[in-house]
């Protein structure tokens, strides 16, 4: 599974970091950061957590 | 004047051929073998992949691979002929256009035979390549129906998904992946977006098959440099970049900015370079599409760094926020090491975000601007810390934005 940002839609809110710090981290202007790209096992569930943080829908889980 | 010169041994069959001042026109394509019926795709593709002909859009990938994947793709297809060049410093693509339009249409049909399409689009914004891309559509339309499509010329109008993107109706400017054209493209199709220069290049290939290997393996470069020396060059792999320098008349230069402003600086070291992707790639550079920029001794690599990072910033799409905040500081922490007013905080930073801002952006435009950072650092440490504390002359005029320094006249 891959987590995904696209970059045209993140604003920088840094919502999604909060729920999956271990996914995701924020740079110095706030915009989101995906670690690793494929998702490791064990952290499906905070991907999930992640994506349906974001207000913009600027993430999203490929399979 | 921007010099056109072919470097390939005696007889051996190029692109460009002398410049006649005005469009090849059917008759003369016709007699150097265009146009030939294609009875066996399959067996051109094979071809292609056996030979490693590779994209000359910048970044070089396998052009088998890529129309094997529009071709294994379900449903119509569509093949668009990118010949929008966003670099300042290339003119090989408008070259092309301009004066082999029919070379270009040809490949076209070879791509869209190869993958399968019954759609084809030539992609552009220069009105005298359009002009001259419609003249030869009128002389001879390929059986392929074939739009051309007309964008505004910025620095990623020809990146794949904003080609996508406009010839949709929409603005050309990139969108996030995947999907990637050949998954879905124009109309939602399965689309092949191939550089100009690579379909010129299928094209020679299956009009001249005795010619085949090295056609695959030559390269049109674009090399310039202080005072506007200039040339379009037709270049086997593997040429030194000191015979392209000495071509053009910079072989005084100190170092040179490679891949348009794509594969950063390059400094002690560059003559022995040997042209190609994967050489340049191993040495933490890039060719991108092809475009070398020489920095005479006069020239400050500072000055030419801020230069470019500030183009970059202002080209930026300011779609993707983080691009527009990394160019931006990348940009003024540059100025600042020009203007002698960096501290090692200022240094450290241009350090942190050559790691991390690569990849972040929605096209590549942002790497690059990372790029010429990181290089700047690396491998003119000496001249960085001369700018401390004391002003450079050759930095001390305002930056310009335009990228004037990079344009090159399309010969
Ligand atoms: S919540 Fe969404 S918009 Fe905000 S930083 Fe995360 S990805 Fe970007
Ligand atoms: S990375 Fe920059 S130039 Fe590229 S799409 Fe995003 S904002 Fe535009």
């Amino acid at each position: 599974m891959k987590l995904l940002l696209d970059s045209t839609r993140c604003q920088g809110y840094g919502l999604c970091q909060e729920p999956s710090p271990e996914l995701i981290d924020l740079d110095e202007w706030g915009y989101a950061r995906v670690r690793a790209a494929e998702v490791p096992s064990g952290g499906e569930d905070a991907a999930e957590a992640a994506v349906a943080a974001c207000p913009n829908s600027a993430l999203r889980l490929v399979k | 004047m921007t010099g056109v010169i072919s470097l390939l041994p005696e007889g051996r069959h190029g692109l460009l051929v002398p410049p006649l001042g005005r469009s090849e026109d059917l008759d003369s394509y016709l007699a150097v073998g265009g146009y030939a019926p294609l009875v066996a795709p399959q067996r051109l593709l094979d071809r292609i992949a056996a030979l490693g002909l590779r994209g000359r859009g910048g970044a070089g990938f396998p052009a088998a691979v890529k129309l094997r994947a529009v071709r294994a793709a379900p449903g119509p297809r569509v093949v668009v002929a990118n010949g929008e060049e966003g670099e300042p410093g290339s003119v090989k693509d408008r070259w092309l256009l301009r004066h082999r339009p029919h070379v270009v249409l040809d490949g076209l049909r070879l791509a869209a035979a190869m993958t399968g399409a019954e759609r084809g689009f030539v992609y552009l914004s220069d009105a005298p390549a359009e002009r001259a891309v419609r003249r030869a559509l009128a002389e001879c339309a390929p059986e392929l129906r074939i739009d051309v499509v007309r964008t505004e010329h910025t620095y990623v109008a020809g990146e794949e998904s904003a080609v996508v993107r406009r010839i949709n109706g929409g603005p050309a400017l990139p969108t996030a992946k995947p999907p990637r054209p050949f998954e879905s493209g124009v109309g939602g199709a399965p689309t092949l977006v191939a550089n100009v220069e690579t379909l010129a290049r299928v094209a020679a290939m299956y009009s001249r098959p005795d010619a085949a290997d090295p056609v695959a393996g030559s390269h049109l470069v674009t090399v310039s440099g202080p005072g506007g020396g200039a040339a379009l060059v037709e270049v086997p792999a593997g040429t030194h970049l000191k015979v392209l320098a000495d071509l053009s008349g910079h072989g005084r230069a100190d170092a040179v900015l490679l891949g348009g402003l794509f594969g950063g600086l390059y400094g002690e070291g560059w003559a022995d370079l040997p042209l190609g992707h994967d050489s340049l790639n191993a040495v933490g550079g890039a060719l991108g599409c092809g475009a070398l920029h020489f920095l005479g001794p006069e020239d400050c690599p500072v000055a030419v760094a801020v230069e470019a990072a500030a183009y970059l910033g202002a080209q930026s799409a300011r779609q993707c926020g983080v691009c527009v905040s990394g160019t931006g500081a990348l940009a003024r922490a540059l100025s600042a090491v020009a203007h002698g007013e960096a501290g090692y905080d200022t240094v450290e930073k241009l350090h942190r975000w050559s790691r991390q801002l690569p990849g972040r952006g929605a096209c590549g435009l942002l790497d690059a601007a990372a790029r010429i950072g990181a290089t700047l650092l690396d491998r003119f440490p000496d001249q960085v810390d001369a700018h401390r504390g004391s002003g450079c002359p050759a930095c001390s005029d305002a930056a310009s934005e335009d990228g004037r320094r990079f344009a090159v006249p399309v010969p």
